[in-house]
């Protein structure tokens, strides 16, 4: 099996695998409306490392994925910025050079595996496509491959799955699907945007723990993105959390997400209701909520994004955006509070 | 106290054979029994494929049951009209898990809300536009919103409107069917505390579908878990949620346990 | 299996009422093949009376269609008035002209629009398929006849190609080789015609039904495994707008013979239609009845065809059928 981040952490040292440096995407509306939907994202990503991107509806998190792979829609356009991967500028690469990239370095898990698939091509075909797109295989090498790469992902029944229509398999069985194709090639990074949205608990546990055992055995990066900060607690290595396109908060999961400092990451977890009576949500009391609504970011105004709604926010904050500021080693935060 | 709804015995079989006089049969529902009594909110909590939404949609009277009875507040439901059911049927409202797909994407908010007032033919139409904003008001969406179509609208604001419309005629039971599931987690935390004041100022009876365990702990009274179309467990919350006995509700709330659970406290790894 | 079957009753059910309807009609339509015969002075009536009475035409209706329904099953369809030959050989002749016809220019349609209609797609929009949009419509106005006799002008005006009929006088002293070109030059016009007045519909279905699939998610997960551009729109997008294609398709092998009516009269060519057209001005009953269901057998046939496809080409649909 092709451990290619084990190979790459050889090779480059302790260099990163991926540096975001200053990325700016916009959506441009026919109407002329300009929605910059990220302004200024920068952060690194090491070999084999999980990062969390935590974002909510707004937040930029799907451009991010898109911005990555040179996936934007028709109207969205990189304003600025670099993404170096492997030592190669993405942004820069020429079309055939990212066609190589996607999939073949860096595999991509849609969201929504029941539209994520071709709806009348077999599920071990989808999977053999992208191996034929990116590697010289004759016929039978592709099925063992192909098979082999199915097996990883799926216990029992491969040979079954590999000849079955996406119609036929549950939802959790899909999404092991778009994992298998996505790491089809042996990328050393996978990017898996709301990976497990329409799953039940079980299900959704066991694509965790599967990304899990891939990254042990493969030496995988990966960046999981989402909504729900449950999912990241014990995968995520560190967190990044996306407000407003821009990043509120990043550092070692443990501290961000059980001693969040930005005002909003700490009033977003504090949203959750509480398994237990004894914890901070009593049952059936009022949650603590956000006050307010995210900004429309067409608007273009001045300051910290999340100023209107935040219950610390000072005079400062109207007028000017905050830089990052390192509360600790490894953990940044945006936020006047810490820049003084 | 009388039950609201009654369910007993229910049980709902889909041809799964090759043809429809095949013998094979997928029992979606296996002999579901189930009390909710009035002004309190019952969760059903289950994976895919245990039958909630099967459940769900009986209740809803939107499918017929293969045999067993669902009585709504002492009236057997099958033994009603057509003509008995229609007047009957704005007691029991439903609300969908897609914001997105549940709203007429050509209306105006306004419009959708003012829809049952139509179907019903009730009220004259000032009146309906009154009684609209009034609606709009109740689920805290500014009347800014009332003229916007729901593709303009963020998903919160969407299921507000569901939840607005469920309410025009009046009802006595909400069924909410994974309504929560596909909003993000500062949205939820918004509606959970509106069905919530809803229901203390309304009287309402909530019936939640859902495979959030933490939410249906969180807003619901009584728990019943569902597994291959069976009711394996019920009780009040607390119970189910301290020392549940069987291995369903056990794997379901080991799945969700390994949660972030409020911040400083780590309650599993 | 039991998907087909039922089709494939269902489809010999129609052409039974078709065929049934079809006598009706032209049975009762007033007049028949001898009425301007009777008008003619020097042919006396009993001539007449005998010659009506030898085509069955003085029986009840019901009796000339069981006994013509007994005929046809066993391949004979009847006699013809005006050719004084049975229809049957006298169809299959024609037909297999059209055929040759409309095969081809079915062909070359499908060949240019499938392509032409992904590449349209792909570039949705923007300049190139703006251009071609407006090509197709204009095409999509002009009037086949129109496009038929501009060129047939264009083969009197530049003598490149003949002016009709199938082959020329001196065929049969040919070479094999030289056959073959006499045949294309006759066959170049009409098939251009008939090209010119399918492709531009065919064109926009394809890139209507392949441009819904562009936007779809899956397509979009494809490309992020880095599936090559060209894979993309054909083992993927065309694959999945294939549906509304096929029974297009389906369509398209359903009107093989009844679709060229025009271009062959305007052009001369020695098929099906023309053949309609005389029967039907001169009441030749049995022809006119023998052409009309040789069509429907091609339609309803054609779409059957589709059916097929769709059940082969598409999974979901196969779980459909089976499910019920």
């Amino acid at each position: 099996m092709n451990s290619g981040g084990e190979y790459l952490a050889l090779v480059l040292g302790m260099t990163s695998l991926l540096e975001v440096k200053n990325l700016r995407v916009s959506y441009f509306a026919r109407t002329g409306e300009v929605c910059p939907a990220l302004s200024g994202v920068d952060f690194d990503l090491g070999c084999q490392e999980i990062l969390g991107v935590l974002g909510e509806s707004g937040s930029g998190k799907s451009t991010l994925a898109a911005a990555l792979l040179g996936l934007l829609p028709f109207n969205g356009k990189i304003q600025q910025g670099s993404v170096l991967f492997e030592g190669r500028n993405l942004l820069r690469a020429s079309p055939q050079g990212l066609q190589k990239i996607r999939g073949g370095r860096i595999g991509l898990v849609s969201q929504d595996p029941s539209s994520s698939l071709h709806p009348t091509l077999q599920v071990g075909q989808q999977v053999s496509d992208v191996l034929a797109a990116h590697e010289a295989l004759d016929r039978r090498t592709l099925r063992e491959k192909t098979s082999h790469i199915l097996a990883s992902v799926f216990p029992e029944d491969v040979e079954r799955i590999s000849r079955s229509y996406p119609h036929e398999l549950s939802g959790g069985q899909r999404q092991r699907v778009l994992i298998a194709q996505a790491i089809a090639c042996g990328p050393s990074l996978v990017v898996a945007d709301e990976p497990t949205a329409s799953l039940d608990p079980t299900t959704q546990q066991e694509t965790l723990q599967l990304f899990r055992t891939l990254r042990q055995e493969l030496g995988l990066a990966m960046i999981l993105i989402t909504h729900n900060p449950a999912l990241l607690a014990g995968l995520a290595d560190r967190v990044l959390i996306l407000y407003a396109g821009r990043i509120a908060e990043i550092g070692p999961a443990a501290q961000v997400l059980y001693s969040p400092q930005h005002p909003y990451t700490a009033a977003l977890l504090r949203c959750l209701p509480s398994h237990f009576a004894e914890a901070q949500n009593p049952r059936k009391a009022r949650l603590h909520v956000i006050p307010g609504e995210p900004p429309d970011l067409s608007l273009g105004e001045n300051g910290c994004p999340f100023e209107p709604r935040c219950a610390e926010r000072m005079e400062v904050c109207k007028r000017d955006e905050p830089s990052a500021a390192a509360v600790s080693e490894l953990h940044e935060v945006s936020c006047f509070k810490f820049t003084g | 106290m009388q039950p609201l709804l009654k369910v007993e015995n229910l049980v709902k079989n889909y041809a799964a054979g090759r043809s429809a006089r095949s013998k094979d049969k997928l029992a979606a529902l296996d002999g579901v029994s189930l009390s909710v009594l009035p002004k309190t909110a019952t969760a059903l909590v289950g994976e895919s494929g245990s039958g909630k939404s099967t459940l769900a949609h009986c209740i809803a009277c939107l499918e017929h049951p293969t045999s067993g009875s669902i009585s709504f507040e002492g009236i057997d439901l099958a033994a009603l009209d057509e003509d008995q059911l229609r007047l009957l049927r704005p007691q029991i409202q439903l609300v969908f898990q897609d914001p997105a797909g549940s709203h007429n994407p050509r209306w105006t908010a306004l419009e959708i809300v003012s829809e049952p007032f139509f179907i019903q033919g009730r009220f004259t139409k000032p009146d309906r536009a009154v009684r609209a904003l009034q609606l709009l008001d109740r689920v805290a969406l500014s009347r800014k919103m009332a003229s916007r179509r729901p593709s303009e609208l963020s998903g919160g604001q969407k299921q507000r409107l569901a939840i607005a419309r469920s309410l025009a005629l009046e009802p006595k039971l909400i069924i909410l069917d994974e309504a929560l599931s596909a909003l993000d987690c500062s949205v939820q935390a918004q509606i959970s505390n509106l069905l919530l004041e809803l229901q203390s100022s309304l009287g309402l009876t909530y019936l939640f579908i859902t495979h959030d365990f933490r939410m249906a702990a969180h807003l619901a009274d009584q728990i019943a878990v569902m597994h291959r179309g069976r009711i394996v467990e019920s009780g009040p919350a607390e119970n189910i949620l301290r020392s549940p006995s069987h291995e369903t509700t056990q794997a379901l709330l080991g799945a969700t346990s390994r949660l972030v659970e409020s911040p400083g406290v780590l309650v599993h790894a | 299996m039991r998907y087909f079957l039922r089709r494939t009753l269902h489809a010999v059910f129609l052409l039974f009422g078709v065929s049934l309807l079809t006598f009706l009609f032209s049975a009762l339509t007033p007049g028949n093949y001898f009425d301007e015969m009777r008008l003619n002075p020097q042919i006396s009536q009993e001539t007449v009376a005998a010659l009506r009475a030898q085509y069955q035409l003085d029986r009840p209706l019901p009796v000339r269609y069981a006994h013509w329904l007994k005929a046809a099953v066993r391949g004979q369809l009847g006699f013809s008035f005006a050719y004084n030959s049975p229809v049957a050989p006298l169809l299959w002749v024609r037909a297999r002209n059209t055929l040759l016809l409309t095969i081809t220019a079915t062909f070359l349609s499908w060949l240019l629009a499938l392509p032409l209609g992904v590449w349209s797609a792909s570039k949705f929009g923007r300049a190139p398929d703006r251009v071609l949009s407006s090509a197709t419509a204009a095409l999509l106005v002009i009037p086949d006849l129109a496009l038929a006799l501009g060129l047939l002008i264009l083969a009197v005006r530049t003598g490149w190609f003949p002016t009709g009929g199938l082959v020329s006088l001196s065929f049969d002293e040919l070479s094999a080789f030289q056959k073959i070109r006499d045949l294309a030059l006759h066959m170049a016009l009409p098939v251009t015609a008939l090209v010119l007045a399918t492709l531009p519909m065919l064109i926009r279905h394809v890139r209507a039904s392949v441009a819904e699939v562009l936007d779809a998610p899956f397509l979009r997960a494809a490309q992020g495994h880095g599936i090559p551009h060209r894979k993309l729109l054909y083992s993927y997008a065309l694959r999945a707008a294939a549906n509304p294609l096929i029974s297009l398709f389906g369509f398209s092998v359903g009107t093989l013979l009844s679709g060229s009516l025009l271009v062959e009269v305007v052009m001369s060519w020695p098929g099906l239609g023309p053949l309609l057209l005389e029967s039907i001005l001169a009441r030749d009953l049995y022809v006119v009845i023998g052409s009309v269901l040789f069509s429907m057998i091609f339609l309803v046939g054609g779409n059957l065809f589709a059916d097929l496809l769709l059940y082969w080409a598409d999974p979901r649909i196969r779980a459909a059928a089976s499910a019920k």
